[in-house]
């Protein structure tokens, strides 16, 4: 299925990638030479097979609940590009 | 001594046991060859000052007699692994001076093990790669060359750096993660051993993810048994990965006996692919040879899906990719983009992950978050997830039938030269997976282990896939294709 250019604009508005109005049709060719690729699961024959949702067979372990790394908001700051107060800011998103 | 860092894993085990190499000069002599690697652009840190305090506090483990196998022996580590405090990026400008404050599970268990951390190893960004030429840091490149030609060769993706690091004698070994082939290739491409374990066998805690669903963290040696030596070092539960495996961990080096009498050994149909250069043909021909000599017996096997195997894995990968990049927002770690007064979140977001992001990462996002999208998650996702219960039946159907563990080559061609595929389009280099991505669909082990070199004197890999959990008897086997070929060839040092 060829992606047009609409298309292109809407999922790189999804990823949250921003792309220059001029490099959406180069973009919009390079993700359908991809899906092209990927259309060959058509021809596969999945009636009844159920999707493979967990590589192993186990039961995933219940954690007990209770705080186990608490208390480290210098840590959890510490990368952060521009941390203040003790908080992360971003631009305003309330008016 | 000479050429300390040229020792295997278990031979400077010996030494550094019996008082012969002392642990701080073994040390030593890996900064030193590291510092001197810069053409190799293998590391994209050095830890000098973590790796000399763990020597000195190895050296008196070894004096004091409580010295586990890994107990002083230099170690590099792919940078998508976190080390406390150390520069983490994952070979992405997104995370530019991203400092952990915590440690990857697997690191931690090397370093409790004793092992010295070198440094951080260069890699394709966030490991979507098949040559390191996507890493934020430029290329590695790897120590070999083609006869006659000094042309810059790539060590493969995306553990290029850990390769580089292990064929060039920097370290004794490296860790690597494999996604899609990101051990196995690079390990093939430079005349190592890589080794992929059982989906689960390793905590992918603490390490940048990909696609969490088939990622796993493996070792990268100079042989064999150092791959089951290191293995066994980073294996093991970890309640902090909730899909780590509580499995008792191997002694996988004591299953070393090279006896392979009786094992059947599965030969696949389906991966003699078209336009397969007849040197690959041929080493895979006389791997099996050497295993029928040994004792073995071929089987000629089916796996009849195996051809949807890359178009599902990059379905896939792509999509968990798209969920798991999803953090890198500029808010909460790593670069930020700048923007001007009066824009918005929105904005910030997709400007940081613009500028953030490499060509090759933003494209998997962006495929990922297409087959996830609504009215297309069924035709792509839901199928491919369809496709990979299939291909995972397809290796569980021949190892019901008694085939112990499989073998095929490791990758389609020999190293290719640095730039030689930028004209490509990107399917094309997605096909370097084609051997390596069927056993991380179907969650299984698998090791790649040099086994001659072709026409140029590049090395070419052969592959051993494991049944799950079986890693002991996949290396046993890989032992005796190592004694049999007797691999030796090292490349020139030019750097």
């Amino acid at each position: 299925m060829a992606i047009d250019k609409d298309t292109a604009r809407r999922v790189a508005h999804l990823a949250r990638i921003e792309v220059a109005e001029t490099d959406l049709d180069p973009l919009a060719a390079e993700l359908s030479a991809i899906l092209g690729f990927m259309e060959q699961l058509a021809e596969v024959d999945v009636a009844g097979v159920e999707p493979m949702t967990s590589v192993t067979p186990m039961k995933l372990k219940w954690r007990v609940d209770e705080v186990t790394a608490g208390g480290q908001r210098e840590a959890v700051l510490a990368n952060a590009p521009d941390a203040r107060s003790g908080f992360f800011t971003v631009p305003k998103v309330v008016e | 001594m000479a050429d300390l860092p040229g020792l295997t894993i278990a031979a400077a085990r010996e030494g550094l046991r019996s008082g012969a190499i002392d642990a701080v000069e073994l040390t030593e002599a890996c900064l030193s060859a590291a510092e001197a690697s810069a053409p190799l652009n293998a590391f994209t840190a050095l830890t000098a000052d973590l790796a000399r305090g763990q020597a000195r506090a190895a050296a008196a483990r070894l004096g004091a007699g409580d010295a586990p196998d890994l107990c002083g022996i230099p170690l590099g580590i792919k940078d998508l692994f976190c080390v406390e405090g150390v520069r983490s990026q994952a070979g992405s400008t997104i995370l530019s001076d991203f400092a952990p404050p915590y440690e990857s599970s697997v690191t931690r268990r090397l370093w409790d093990a004793g092992a010295v951390c070198i440094g951080k190893l260069n890699m394709d960004e966030f490991a979507m790669g098949s040559s390191n030429e996507t890493s934020c840091y430029g290329p590695a490149v790897s120590p070999w060359r083609r006869a006659g030609d000094n042309r810059g060769l790539t060590p493969g993706g995306s553990s290029g750096g850990s390769a580089a690091a292990v064929a060039g004698d920097l370290v004794l070994g490296a860790t690597g993660t494999d996604t899609g082939g990101s051990i196995r290739q690079p390990a093939a491409f430079t005349g190592i051993v890589g080794v992929k374990p059982t989906y689960g066998r390793c905590s992918r805690w603490g390490i940048v993810a990909f696609a969490s669903s088939l990622d796993q963290a493996g070792p990268m040696t100079k042989s064999v048994r150092d791959a089951a030596i290191m293995l066994r070092a980073m294996a093991g539960h970890d309640p902090k990965d909730s899909t780590s495996a509580d499995l008792p961990v191997p002694d996988f080096e004591a299953a070393l006996s090279g006896d392979v009498r009786g094992k059947r050994i599965g030969i696949p149909t389906e991966y003699r692919v078209e336009g397969m250069p007849p040197e690959i043909e041929a080493l895979w021909h006389r791997g099996a040879e050497m295993l029928r000599d040994a004792g073995a017996e071929t089987v000629d096997i089916s796996l009849p899906h195996t051809k949807y195997a890359l178009p599902a894995y990059y379905v896939i990968a792509p999509a968990e990719a798209s969920s798991n990049l999803a953090r890198y927002d500029g808010v909460r770690y790593g670069r930020r983009a700048k923007i001007a007064a009066g824009d918005g979140i929105t904005r910030l977001y997709e400007r940081t992950r613009a500028e953030g992001f490499g060509a090759e990462v933003k494209r998997r996002v962006m495929i990922g978050t297409y087959v996830l999208s609504a009215g297309y998650y069924d035709a792509y996702y839901l199928r491919a997830q369809k496709v990979r219960t299939l291909i995972k039946r397809d290796f569980e159907t021949v190892f019901a039938q008694g085939i112990d563990a499989i073998l095929t080559p490791a990758t389609p061609s020999a190293a290719f030269a640095i730039g030689e595929m930028a004209d490509a389009d990107p399917v094309q280099m997605y096909l370097n997976d084609v051997f390596t991505v069927t056993v991380n669909l179907a969650g299984l082990p698998g090791a790649s282990v040099p086994a001659g070199v072709d026409a140029r004197g590049l090395p070419l890999g052969l592959q051993v896939i494991g049944r799950p959990w079986e890693e002991a008897e996949m290396l046993n086997i890989a032992f005796a294709i190592e004694g049999a070929a007797g691999f030796a060839a090292k490349p020139e040092k030019w750097w």
